[in-house]
């Protein structure tokens, strides 16, 4: 090709057009994974049954709509926590952390609110349930500000630390429900009903997510949760890409040493992105237990909760990105539905487990899907990497002369 | 005329560019044989074909006159090509022993025989005058005794053809030294050497001949000793360098940094980095601390630039104390920082341009409001740094930093800490791993700056550079400032003795110098 010509156009910033950009090849990258995984699903179940490997296949893509109305309600309902989760890793992950704490700062979410939710009665009706998640909040932070806090301090791995703060999370939460006066209901081994002010609001969405059984109807759990979830997505999406605060904290997580340099106090940006993943993953705890008394309730059982690693999955799924983490959060939440009813023909629903594992398997793949995709579409023109891209800067590219000289170069010689 | 390695008519292609167009180089035996090319004029990717990393797109690869391929690394191992990179592949734990026999093992029964390569090598040392003890481990020798156990491990291969990629980079004045010397024995005992460089200097003092390469593109193959410095750089770069730097006298007025007495603490702890160090930095001059690596520059400009702790002592930027002041406040005060190890200290990697152009100023209100970057501010910026500057990258504004070319991420950050238009430019090296184009063009920058009214304090181990540069020498030896020099009245060799500690300034002990 003519080099010169197309130095202008690059260099102003030349905007590539919708299905050649970045983040569509991203996304492509992640529904191929997904397709992959599909595709495995359906080998799998031709060898376990072969004579309903179809049906159950079509009932896992059929997902929700296996459940009517209520069913997509409640594909709505489960992927709350696993939304808010995927971003509390996922967004530890872009600033550079590895937040697997997200199972203990869950836990200690929910036992706040459902301690507001069942001591603060005082409080005025539309803010009891508001105060109980924004404690929540809090209440996780401040969790998972210790790992923070030795990873910037002492250089301590916040993975270990994070695993340590799990179990100490699940442990003692256990201890002060069976030891708190009128937390702990004997009866069913769960915790007691929260008042009915600190319920959240299902905003009439129970009346459209239902499945009507004769004189029986059969409603959706869903409530704002959701819509809170999507709107904590959009300010971490903004937060990381439109601010100085994202700006600082992105900076940290890729290059801790440069942060320095600029004047960045990286101490306190590693502690506050920890504070922020671990709120997140105390909202998803919150949402999920200021439920109605026939709602779920949290039982003392010694297992960390799912949700938490669930989210590791949804974030990896999702690219870290916020938006996309919604969508892949809402993903595994449907085929999840589709899966509970797999046991109507007699297959397990394990069989989800073992697609999602798929899935995630090659979404670890990304970076080859990454490039596939760019093909397929024509994308950006990768060019192949040199050996020692990196480790050779002294002899790598393009020379650097004075403009009255240079002529107009295309791309870089690498 | 027989060579002992031949490309004819190489062409590689990158979508996009041209690495090698039709690029000839023919190696005879015994001589040293210099490539010489710019920053991405294609003199990595040629020798990446010769290694079998890529395949040519045209040309032939002949060997003593037969024609062959060569596939992969192994391949050109086969063929006896060995190659010491740029940086070392070698495993620090490991003794010099085991470095070298890494992947060659003498083996019986699975057992090593260590005292068989023990022999050999020993040998292989007295006889090209290498001096490597077997038995040190990587991690406590000099860089330029790991570059000897590169070279030991080609020897053991017995390759016959010998690849250096920029040896000198990393090396001080006095392993360049004995590095040539080891080179022109090996040459003598027939081993042909290929010696990659962009330094003119080394090429006139070790190499026969000498290959350009310019933007991909053969320029000449010419006989070392019938042509001129001068001659060869217009070569390379395609228009006439000047080696001196073009400026006047300085005009210093008042002082810009002041330092009384600062002692920085070492790794180690038993000894100190930098001690009870004086001196001062005016306006309107530069002032370079020379010395020989590792006595204590790097960590003078840490507790300088507030990235590393200090012991005592005081540190005064006009007028205010900031010996306990935090980075940024320094930054916004009129400090900047060309920092010696680019991708460490210098750039975010996997930011964009744009965004690292605004390392220093993302906060200010210039690039953002409430808190929301202006991004309109940012790439408009970036764009004028990159037409000021000449930053060339694939993708303008938003090429990801880690996919510039060294010379291009130094020049971002030069770009970037000139910008902020610092009262005091503390430059580490700034010209280190460019080729003469880019050095010259970085010289002239901060030529400028000085000529502007800033006070530069420029941290330097090449001597050309500190003679050539400085209004001032402060030498540093062992942490402590030995010697106050005007590059006028000094001579490279008196600069040599202060920097390897057997001549000192008595009056300069623990007061300080005063310009």
């Amino acid at each position: 090709m003519k080099r010169g010509k197309d130095t202008k156009q690059l260099s102003l910033g030349e905007k590539k057009g919708f299905f050649q950009s970045d983040g569509f090849s991203n996304a492509m990258a992640s529904v191929l994974a997904i397709m992959v995984g599909l595709l495995f699903g359906l080998v799998a179940l031709f060898i376990i049954r072969p004579e309903r490997a179809l049906q159950g296949f079509g009932l896992i893509l059929s997902g929700s709509f296996n459940g009517g109305a209520k069913g997509i309600g409640e594909v709505l309902y489960f992927a709350t926590p696993i939304i808010l989760t995927g971003l509390s890793v996922g967004f530890a992950f872009k600033t550079g952390l590895f937040n697997i704490g997200a199972s203990g700062q869950y836990v200690v979410g929910a036992f706040t609110a459902i301690y507001i939710g069942i001591k603060w009665t005082w409080l005025p009706e539309p803010w009891h349930w508001i105060v109980a998640i924004l404690v929540a909040a809090i209440a996780g932070g401040v969790w998972a500000m210790v790992p923070g806090f030795f990873k910037a301090y002492l250089n301590v791995n916040e993975v270990i630390s994070c695993i340590m703060m799990n179990y100490i999370g699940m442990l003692s939460v256990n201890m002060l429900f069976e030891n708190g006066e009128g937390l702990y209901n004997t009866l069913k081994a769960q915790n007691m009903d929260v008042a009915s002010s600190a319920v959240l609001p299902k905003l009439g969405m129970d009346k459209i997510f239902m499945t009507q059984k004769g004189s029986y109807v059969d409603a959706s759990s869903v409530n704002i949760g959701i819509f809170i979830a999507i709107a904590i997505a959009i300010v971490i999406y903004m937060l990381l890409n439109k601010t100085t605060f994202g700006y600082e904290l992105k900076a940290c997580g890729h290059n801790r040493f440069a942060s320095r340099y600029a004047g960045i106090n990286e101490k306190r940006s590693i502690i506050l992105s920890m504070v922020i993943a671990g709120s997140m993953a105390a909202i998803a705890g919150a949402l999920m237990y200021l439920a109605p008394a026939e709602g779920r309730h949290l039982k003392p059982i010694e297992e960390l909760a799912s949700e938490g690693f669930n989210g590791i999955f949804i974030a990896l799924l999702g690219l870290s990105n916020p938006i996309g983490i919604v969508f892949s959060g809402l993903f595994v939440s449907y085929i999840q539905y589709g899966g509970e009813y797999l046991q109507t023909i007699k297959i397990a629903k394990e069989m989800i487990s073992i697609i999602i594992a798929i899935i995630i398997y090659f979404s670890a793949f990304s970076l080859v899907f990454r490039n596939f995709a760019k093909k397929l579409f024509g994308g950006g023109r990768k060019k192949p990497k040199k050996p020692g891209d990196v480790d050779h800067p002294g002899d790598s590219g393009k020379g650097i002369l004075p403009p009255d000289v240079a002529e107009p170069h295309a791309k870089e010689a690498k | 005329m027989d060579y002992v390695i031949e490309m004819l008519n190489i062409t590689k292609v990158f979508p996009g560019i041209v690495a090698n167009d039709n690029i000839t180089l023919q190696l005879k035996k015994g001589e040293i044989h210099a490539l010489l090319g710019e920053n991405g004029a294609g003199k990595s990717t040629l020798m990446s074909v010769l290694f079998g990393l890529y395949q040519p797109e045209a040309g032939v690869i002949k060997k003593n006159g037969r024609e062959v391929k060569v596939n992969d690394p192994n391949d050109a191992n086969k063929l006896g090509i060995g190659m010491v990179h740029q940086h070392f592949k070698l495993v620090h734990n490991f003794t010099v022993l085991q470095n070298i026999i890494l992947g060659v093992e003498t083996t019986k029964h699975g057992v090593l025989k260590m005292a068989e390569a023990r022999k050999k090598v020993v040998e292989l040392s007295e006889r090209y005058g290498l001096y490597v003890d077997p038995d040190a481990f990587i991690e406590d020798i000099t860089v330029g005794m790991q570059q000897r156990v590169e070279i030991m491990k080609m020897l053991y291969r017995e390759n016959e053809i010998l690849i250096f990629d920029e040896p000198t980079a990393v090396l001080t004045p006095q392993e360049i030294e004995e590095l040539m010397l080891i080179m022109k024995n090996l040459a003598s005992e027939g081993k042909s050497i290929l010696f990659i460089t962009h330094k003119l200097n080394e090429i006139k003092q070790v190499a026969d001949r000498c290959t350009i390469l310019r933007k991909g593109k053969y320029i000449d193959t010419v006989d070392v000793q019938s042509i001129t410095k001068e001659e060869l750089s217009e070569m390379m770069v395609g228009r006439k360098v000047s080696f001196n730097v073009v400026k006047d006298d300085a005009k210093p007025t008042e002082v810009c940094l002041e330092v009384e007495n600062l002692t920085v603490p070492g790794k180690s702890k038993t000894k100190n980095a930098v001690n009870n160090v004086s001196f001062n930095v005016r306006h309107g001059e530069i002032v370079c601390i020379a010395g020989i690596d590792g006595n204590g520059q790097s960590e003078l400009v840490y507790a300088l630039t507030g990235l590393g702790p200090i012991a005592s002592g005081k540190i005064t930027m006009n007028g205010c104390d900031i010996t306990h002041e935090s980075i940024r406040k320094r930054n916004v005060g009129g400090m900047a920082h060309i920092p010696e190890d680019r991708h460490k200290d210098g750039l975010v990697l996997d930011y964009s341009l744009e965004k690292n152009l605004i390392l220093k100023k993302y906060f200010t209100e210039e690039y953002q409001r409430g808190g929301f970057i202006k991004y309109d501010a940012v790439r408009g910026h970036a764009l004028d740094l990159i037409d000021r500057f000449d930053i060339r990258s694939g993708q303008g504004p938003t090429t990801p930093a880690r996919s510039m070319s060294g010379g291009n991420q130094q020049k971002a950050i030069v770009a970037r800490e000139i910008d902020v238009d610092p009262d005091l430019l503390i430059a580490v090296q700034p010209t280190r791993g460019l080729d003469v184009g880019a050095i010259e063009y970085i010289h002239k920058q901060i030529v400028a700056q000085r000529d502007a009214g800033r006070a530069i304090l420029l941290v330097s181990l090449e001597l050309d550079e500190v003679m050539s540069l400085s209004d001032r020498i402060l030498v540093i030896y062992e942490g402590e400032i030995v010697a106050d020099l005007d590059p006028k009245k000094t001579t490279v060799q008196e600069l040599g003795l202060y920097m390897a500690g057997s001549k000192r300034d008595k009056d300069l002990n623990n007061n300080g110098g005063e310009a």
